[in-house]
């Protein structure tokens, strides 16, 4: 009955079978098969990418839930803890951009309140193609009103997130949610089951025939039959998953319960398998008690279903009746479907008679693990070359500094998002106290003094050009951003999006960007405490940029003194931290300007990014900076500009050191005031401050220099002396504000 | 004085408007569960917003039938104040409390922004504390806040000042580009006859503290404070029977 076209359905290779059979010592029946394919799929073993992670820095004395649960959990004093985790829903947002995004919020949300935590603030971080092509415009639209439309209904603020186009995510959009909660940190629940004889409950939506095998799924390459698998993803419902989230919370603060686990990919099957193997026991049910939407579904069918907004619990024995009473307060009907056994097996029941019956070990621990074979591509070599002294022609819209900044500002990539972010709630909940749009996303905690911020960054382009160097480059730009906003960066979630693995190119991609990680997360300390992997993000055997998505998560002592990018006041002085060595590698001004993915993203030094992110965050706790942004995409005159955004106009200007990197005076000049060097920020300090704030930046080694000031209703910039860009306010901001919105503009109407 | 705060299936905002009037404001303030038949001696009612019942059908269409809005009517036919904020005026709308209908937004995408609106009336409950003509401040988030009401029954509501806010610019002046969602007459906020049962798009509870970006919306919750102080405004209690 199991022959190669059935493997081949399942995604299993046949040596993989061959173990199958020998751990079972006989051959699997089909619904064994399909648990197996589920658990075995790359998507819930990390078979690839294990060998790889656990190299991952995740301890540290902040640190109370590393890698392995649902969610990780960090100390976030006042006896709390922030629960957070970032995870991907790429492949269903492709095939459905509506339906696919809202799950990945349900998903990721479940994931934070299963660990008891009450769920607070959402982020995001999106690629995608080129924006004016009408195929992305819809599927950026659907995937922003899919995120939008669970996050605001279920009453989570999304107070943050990021956006890219590069051509390389056209037939492969990244949609990476964040989602952060807060929890007593003694009351953190596990996804365990444990207790012999403790019932196994069932809670929420009703089990049909949607998503099964989206794991599966998630785990192949997409070809142009792709959108022949919509029927694998699932529908989202955001009142549903609201009644659980309370009935849940309220659950919990008993303590009649043992475990709980929501039930997404590979459904019910990986829920039982993993809260089974983490309690080092074994779960039996009867699939007929599972509720069920659709009529004559087989235990295959149920097993493998990806529903969603449904929950496991393993409750005490006893309890059962106080535990049902408050599902039922919501309306909501918790099922008792089984029970906890001592024998460590998965057994699926249906009436009774058993109709699949494996080791839990067999599922999760001795599911293969790869250590996939990796070669640097050659890939490489062409594009790290990079002559500044030999450019293409230039885009004819940029004829001198002032134009090539106008171009930046209203590139997608740097323009304003608010076109996205103002279709996100992000203010429910009364505790954003750093808008979107104003730099890392900051809400403050009720009942203490505190805040917590949160970014998350990436930069595809900067991984393909140099995968590890790309990947340190993020968490670095995450820890600053939280810096920036002055909060003191804790720990770090990571999504790690790729191709296919099973490529040595792909796989030497991954290597490297998971050892980038390390090294930097080590350097600024701030482990990993969880994360997610999507691989085979390839159509048609074209892979995205490698792209790691780091989200770091920092705290503030004082909500009151949160920063962010917007100046205050005319006529403080403007400091640059940081020195600017005018690299253009991998730069958004190369793209802009030249159409150019080339050369190498800019050098980092940790120390010098560690105590830049010190001074930051000792300045903001001493109010002595009134604004605060980070330099990335775009450089300094594009930090700058930012700067002067929703400000009723504040200028500023300034001059800032020349630098010598080609022949010509203009790539000069372009190198200064766009190159994209790390471990920079610009900060506006009362001139009262100046002297201060100088003493402090030397005394923590890092380069300080006062820059200018801000004021006047334009920004006006010279490089070494000479006037290079003088430009109204107002005229940038709209050529930012326009960046996103002129491609839908029309259609709103 | 006790501020009661209605608990629907999906309101979100309920925890915030209790924050406000409990923290900020500084009253009483309790949670009233939907299923609940007893106004627990709230002396002021708030409907919040969210998603009620997922707003699958129309919005606030299933709410109105939950238990407890026996017990608002019925506060409110007896002169109760009453405040429906974003879905809660949506809920006030069905359950025919203030006249109406909410349409998509006029973009058909959901807003969530800071937007000024003006105090049009001072006679109410929930504005007695305001000044005529003040300009507010205040965040909206929804996507079906386009106001829609027939041009006699828009003329009825302007001849009995039931508009109670509207969407302006900065300076108070009423122009199209300062109506977000493209309502009638850019209503933000109506009463009904009797003058004790108030709605309003925008979110007064998320604008009550500066750090959030304002404050300019306590004056809302402030006035309910004064309204029940003067005794300008009360629910008697209802006869035993």
């Amino acid at each position: 009955m199991i022959d190669s076209k059935v493997l081949e359905r399942h995604g299993l290779k046949p040596d993989e079978y061959e173990r199958i059979v020998a751990f079972m010592g006989r051959e699997p029946n089909l619904t064994e098969l399909g648990i197996f394919s589920v658990m075995w799929s790359e998507h819930c073993s990390y078979k690839s990418s294990r060998v790889h992670l656990r190299t991952l820095p995740t301890r540290g004395p902040q640190v109370l839930q590393g890698p392995g649960e649902n969610a990780g959990a960090v100390d976030i004093g006042d006896g709390l803890a922030a629960v957070f985790k970032i995870e991907s829903h790429n492949h269903p947002s492709f095939i459905e951009p509506y339906q696919g995004a809202a799950t990945g919020v349900g998903g990721i949300i479940r994931d934070i309140f299963t660990m008891g935590a009450r769920p607070i603030a959402l982020l995001n971080s999106l690629r995608f193609g080129a924006l004016d092509s009408p195929a992305t415009q819809r599927l950026l639209e659907g995937v922003v009103a899919g995120i939008a439309g669970y996050g605001n209904s279920i009453g989570i603020p999304t107070v943050g997130g990021e956006i890219a186009f590069e051509p390389s995510y056209a037939g492969n959009p990244l949609v990476n949610v964040f989602c952060l909660g807060i929890a007593k940190a003694s009351d953190i629940i596990k996804g365990i089951a444990s207790g012999a004889g403790n019932a196994v409950y069932y809670v929420g939506a009703k089990t049909g025939r949607d998503g099964i095998h989206g794991a599966t799924m998630a785990s192949a390459e997409f070809d142009e039959k792709s959108a022949e698998k919509r029927p694998a993803v699932q529908v989202g419902d955001p009142f549903m998953e609201k009644l659980l989230l309370e009935a849940c919370l309220e659950v919990m603060k008993t303590d009649a319960l043992i475990g709980i686990q929501d039930m997404g990919a590979a459904g019910l099957t990986c829920s039982t398998t993993e809260m089974g193997s983490r309690g080092g026991a074994g779960v039996e049910i009867d699939v007929a008690k599972v509720p069920q939407r659709e009529t004559g579904m087989t235990p295959y069918e149920i097993m493998l279903s990806e529903s969603q907004e449904r929950m496991l619990l393993v409750v005490k024995r006893g309890r059962e009746a106080e535990v049902e009473r408050i599902f039922e307060k919501w309306d909501l009907h918790a099922s008792h479907i089984g029970e906890v056994t001592t024998d460590g097996m998965l057994r699926v029941k249906e009436h009774g008679k058993v109709v699949a019956e494996i080791p839990n070990r067999a599922l999760t621990d001795e599911a293969p693990v790869y250590n996939r074979p990796m070669s640097r591509p050659e890939y490489l070599d062409e594009v790290q070359k990079l002559d500044l002294d030999v450019l293409p022609a230039r885009d004819a819209r940029i004829r001198d500094d002032r134009t090539a900044l106008l171009a930046l500002l209203g590139s997608p990539a740097v323009g304003s998002k608010r076109w996205v972010y103002r279709q996100y709630d992000h203010m429910v909940r009364t505790n954003t106290v750093n808008m979107p749009g104003m730099g890392a996303g900051v809400v403050r905690i009720k009942d203490t003094d505190r805040a917590l911020a949160m970014s998350v960054d990436g930069n595809g382009r900067y991984c393909y050009l140099d995968p590890k160097h790309g990947a340190m480059l993020a968490v670095a730009e995450a820890a600053r951003n939280v810096a920036c906003a002055g909060g003191r960066p804790l720990a770090a979630t990571n999504c790690l999006n790729f191709g296919n693995p099973e490529r040595a190119g792909i796989m030497w991609q991954f290597g490297q960007a998971v050892a980038g990680i390390s090294e930097a997360c080590r350097a600024l300390d701030t482990p990993i405490t969880g994360g997610n992997v999507s691989l085979y993000n390839e159509t048609d055997g074209r892979a995205i940029y490698p792209t790691p998505v780091i989200g770091v998560v920092g705290l503030l002592e004082h909500a009151d003194r949160v920063v962010s990018r917007r100046f205050q006041s005319a006529g403080d002085a403007l400091i640059l931290l940081g020195d600017g060595k005018g690299e253009l590698g991998g730069s958004e001004y190369l793209k802009v300007a030249y159409g150019l993915v080339q050369g190498t993203p800019p050098a980092l030094d940790l120390t010098a990014e560690r105590a830049l992110q010190a001074l930051l965050v000792q300045l903001a706790g001493a109010r002595l900076m009134r604004s605060a942004h980070d330099c990335s995409d775009g450089g300094l005159a594009v930090t700058l500009a930012e700067c002067t955004f929703d400000t009723d106009g504040i200028g500023a200007d300034v001059s800032i050191d020349a630098v010598s990197v080609a022949r010509n005076g203009e790539t000069n000049r372009a190198a200064a005031l766009f190159g994209e060097s790390a471990s920079r920020a610009v900060i506006a300090v009362a001139q009262s401050d100046v002297a201060e704030v100088l003493k402090r930046a030397s005394a923590a080694a890092v380069p300080a220099k006062v820059i200018g000031r801000t004021g006047g209703d334009s920004i006006r910039i010279s490089v070494g002396g000479e006037a290079a860009v003088t430009l109204a306010v107002a005229e940038a901001e709209r050529a930012w504000s326009n960046a996103v919105e002129q491609y839908f503009a029309k259609r709103v109407a | 004085m006790k501020f009661g705060i209605v608990v629907f299936p999906g309101s979100n905002c309920d925890h915030d408007a209790y924050h406000a009037a409990k923290h900020v404001v500084g009253q009483d303030a309790e949670f009233l569960w939907h299923k609940d038949t007893d106004l627990k001696g709230a002396d002021a009612l708030i409907l919040p917003g969210g998603f009620s019942y997922g707003d699958y059908l129309r919005t606030g269409a299933i709410a109105r039938f939950s238990p407890i809005m026996r017990e608002v009517q019925s506060f409110a036919a007896r002169g109760g104040p009453v405040l429906g904020v974003c879905n809660g005026f949506q809920i006030l709308l069905e359950a025919g409390l203030i006249p109406g209908a909410m349409l998509r937004n006029r973009g058909v995408k959901f807003v969530c922004a800071h937007v000024h609106i003006r105090v049009e009336q001072t006679d109410t409950p929930f504005t007695c504390a305001a000044r005529k003509g003040q300009v507010l401040r205040i965040p909206i988030a929804h996507g079906e806040g386009n106001y829609f009401a027939t041009p006699d029954a828009l003329a009825k509501l302007e001849a009995n000042r039931q508009v109670i806010f509207r969407y302006t610019t900065a300076g108070g002046d009423v122009t199209d580009e300062a109506n977000p969602n493209g309502s009638a007459a850019n209503i933000a906020g109506l009463c009904n006859e009797a003058r004790n049962v108030v709605g309003l798009m925008p979110h007064p509870e998320r604008a009550c503290e500066s750090t959030l970006g304002s404050a300019d919306g306590l004056v809302i919750l402030e006035s309910a404070v004064h309204a029940i102080r003067g005794g300008l405004f009360s629910a008697p209690e209802k006869a035993a029977v």
